[in-house]
């Protein structure tokens, strides 16, 4: 199909783009320290531990047994006494203030009803504008109630008649970062890629040279694809970069096969260069198909795809929308490969739902694709 | 003045005349807000359990009816094999597989210590976390209602606590999420549009005409400033609108006050944006650059985990970031009804950052090359 002389011209186009891309070093630098910045973010700063929450307590008992109560909230590493407070009418200014998360109220009958009925009870009130942590944070108080009725309790000896002997299985240490690598490579995979390709052929229509290169030999087919092969080189890399620091940085581990693996990443990269060719067939200038790639795919990837937010927690409607969003399918892939250490047996559908998504990104593209400008 | 209205003019009309950004602009965000802020919840429901019984007694049957009865669990399954249930974790069939040997029943009726195993997805480690503690609670709950006979005449002592959850009593995500993620659209709307503006200026050769006018530098950077600055407080407007009436989420503090203080905050945000444009060759650069820090910025700012969660380091960096700052004054004053009083300090911050910003950009805006 192709002669020697169309190869050579093809190659001397591909060259052409490696330069172009190649050139930026501020854009390059960008381009692979994104992937390893994200990793480190999400690795190190971001997380939902519960530590030094701080904590104001309203004490009207001020006895021996409230003040070892709250010592033993306090000295559990999870709560920090941050102000002692007077009345109850000041619960609301101090939430307004932002820093205390969580008030204890302990009544001045506390230890006399503790003495008398053997019951004694403690209000805890929590700043529930965040309802996640208001609940992670009331789980954790609980928890150190629990222990400390053990605690007193010794000598009686109240039996726990089950207990419950639980295993953590794919991720026996609860790494947030095991859930990370692969929403990471999806976001970074599908965002680079789409966007790089989309941007530099929305660039050569803005700046009027896409009219040299249509006039050119070349054919339509080998623009594209020579447009698009640097960038699948790039984020192939940017693949293994993401893949080798969570290995070697956070110890995720590569269960299953790499080669699959690999295998899978490059059949999701064709599948953003793909969508970005798409993007870029119906923008005319740079900051539409950058808008588009960028501002329409980036939060409903991380929102949508199951990278953070579990898909099955979503009301119906956008369960059944997230099945168009195309990480969606790859995070699956990867989070089976890396960490159930499945084989294709497992992934087969996905990888299908994938390469069909390619197909329909390729059809609309070639239709929509016009050789010559208006 | 008379300078800067013209160049105003010319701006609106560039941003107004491309018929292809309005709907970027204008729409996009709008729909954005309107369906992600469904999708963005850690609220636990449709937890699938398979539960291995192979003890087949009344206690394990008791037990497995107190999760029928949760709300939290559906009981995919009650089988007999191990093997089966792994099978359907592999597959993402069910998150969670309770174990209960054959002498569990034996063992609780002799009240002697029994055991259940628990095997859990813990992929996502965070619902792994929690799925422990719920499950453990159930079996708990119902461990202390068949112990509750033996210990009824012994003399113990016990803690008991109450709870109520401020601000938010039915424990709903929307109202948490949507500020931030309004934060969020109009950041990336106005870093990007701002960061792309005049570099875009420079790439198609305009500036030069811009250049050799007597229009002052300051003139020029508010000229480009202020519209992104109208479309932002608008996009946040009709944001804190749908918010407040069609999503109907608590609206404590004074609007007034929200929109003072994005005020600041845009011009922070658009003056970053300007700088990295008056600093960038190509709008693939200017892109790249936004990109980078607004990613940093966001994902640092508290929108979907807590700023406190991060160790001292990461806040301490915090300090550096706007976007964290924005982020926790619009929740504090629509959730929880905070005042300037309690906001000073940030408020403060975010007019250092704006000055900062403005000063930086208009400083490094060459005229001549």
């Amino acid at each position: 199909m192709f002669d020697h002389q169309q190869i050579k011209r093809f190659l001397g186009f591909v060259r052409k783009e490696f330069y172009h891309i190649f050139r930026d070093k501020r854009s390059m630098l960008i381009l692979f320290g994104m992937p390893v910045v994200q990793l480190l973010l999400f690795g190190f700063v971001i997380s939902t531990d519960i530590k030094d929450i701080k904590l104001a307590v309203l004490d009207q008992a001020k006895d021996e047994r409230s003040l070892e109560l709250i010592h033993k909230i306090t000295s559990s590493g999870y709560f920090q006494l941050y102000e002692n407070l007077s009345s109850l009418g000041e619960c609301d200014e101090v939430f307004r203030k932002g820093e205390v998360k969580m008030i204890l109220h302990i009544e001045s009958d506390f230890s006399s009803k503790m003495g008398r009925e053997g019951k004694g009870n403690i209000q805890i009130l929590t700043d529930a504008s965040d309802p996640n942590m208001a609940n992670l944070e009331l789980n954790y108080l609980q928890g150190i109630l629990q222990n400390y009725n053990v605690e007193i309790n010794k000598k009686e000896k109240i039996h726990q008649p089950i207990s419950v002997k639980s295993r953590m299985l794919f991720n026996p240490n609860l790494e947030s970062v095991y859930l990370f690598v692969p929403g990471i490579m999806s976001i970074i995979l599908l965002l680079i890629s789409a966007m790089m390709t989309s941007i530099s052929i929305a660039r050569e229509k803005e700046m009027g040279t896409m009219e040299l290169l249509l006039v050119s030999p070349l054919s339509p087919l080998q623009i594209i694809l020579g447009k698009v092969s640097p960038y699948l080189l790039l984020s192939f890399i940017n693949a293994l970069v993401i893949i080798s620091m969570g290995y070697f940085v956070f110890q995720v581990p590569v269960l299953g096969s790499l080669t699959l693996l690999l295998l899978e990443s490059l059949i999701f990269i064709f599948l953003a260069l793909s969508l970005g060719i798409l993007i870029s067939t119906i923008s005319k200038i740079q900051q539409v198909a950058m808008m588009l790639s960028m501002f329409a795919l980036m939060l409903p990837t991380i929102i949508l795809s199951g990278f953070i937010f579990p898909i099955r927690n979503m009301p119906l409607p956008l369960q059944i929308f997230s099945n168009v969003l195309p990480p969606k399918w790859f995070i699956i892939i990867i989070k089976n490969i890396m960490l159930k250490g499945v084989g294709i047996g497992y992934i087969w559908k996905e990888t299908l739902v994938l390469l069909g998504m390619i197909m329909v990104f390729i059809l609309l593209s070639v239709k929509k694709f016009k050789v010559r400008l208006e | 003045m008379h300078t800067l209205k013209f160049i105003l003019q010319k701006e609106f009309l560039q941003i107004f005349r491309n018929k292809s950004m309005l709907p970027i602009i204008f729409i996009l965000p709008i729909i954005q807000l309107c369906v992600l802020v469904f999708a963005a919840t850690y609220e636990m429901k449709n937890t699938n359990m398979y539960i291995v019984d192979q003890d087949l007694s009344t206690h394990s049957r008791k037990m497995i009816s107190k999760f029928e009865g949760s709300k939290f669990f559906t009981v995919k399954e009650v089988g007999f094999s191990e093997v089966e249930a792994e099978r359907q974790v592999d597959q993402n069939e069910v998150d969670a597989i309770l174990i209960i040997k054959n002498d569990f029943g034996k063992k609780m009726d002799k009240h002697q210590s029994a055991e259940v195993q628990l095997l859990i997805n813990a992929i996502d480690a965070a619902e792994a976390g929690l799925y422990r503690a719920y499950i453990s609670s159930v079996i708990q709950e119902y461990a202390q209602s068949v112990s509750v006979q033996d210990i009824g005449n012994k003399q113990i002592q016990m803690v008991e606590s109450t709870y109520s959850h401020q601000f938010n009593p039915e424990m709903e995500y929307i109202p948490y999420m949507l500020p931030g993620v309004l934060v969020v659209l109009v950041t990336v709307i106005g870093l990007f549009l701002s960061a792309m503006n005049i570099v875009r200026e420079k790439e198609i050769g305009t500036i030069e005409q811009v250049n050799v006018t007597p229009i002052k530098k300051y003139q020029f950077l508010l000229g480009k400033l202020i519209p992104f600055l109208v479309i932002g407080i608008f996009e946040l407007l009709i944001g804190l609108l749908i918010a407040a009436f069609i999503f109907q989420i608590p609206f404590l503090g004074s609007g007034i006050l929200i929109l003072g203080i994005a005020f600041l905050y845009l011009i922070c945000i658009l003056a970053m944006g300007l700088f990295i444009s008056t600093q960038t060759e190509t709008q693939q650069q200017a892109m790249f650059i936004a990109w980078f820090f607004m990613i940093i910025f966001i994902l640092m700012s508290g929108l979907f985990t807590p700023v406190e969660s991060m160790p001292d380091w990461g806040q301490t960096l915090n300090y550096l970031n706007p976007v964290a700052y924005f982020m926790k004054i619009i929740r504090m004053v629509l959730l929880k009804g905070s005042g300037f009083i309690h906001l000073q300090r940030e408020i403060g911050i975010l007019s250092v950052f704006a000055g900062i910003m403005l000063f930086f950009a208009i400083y490094r805006y060459r005229k001549v090359r």
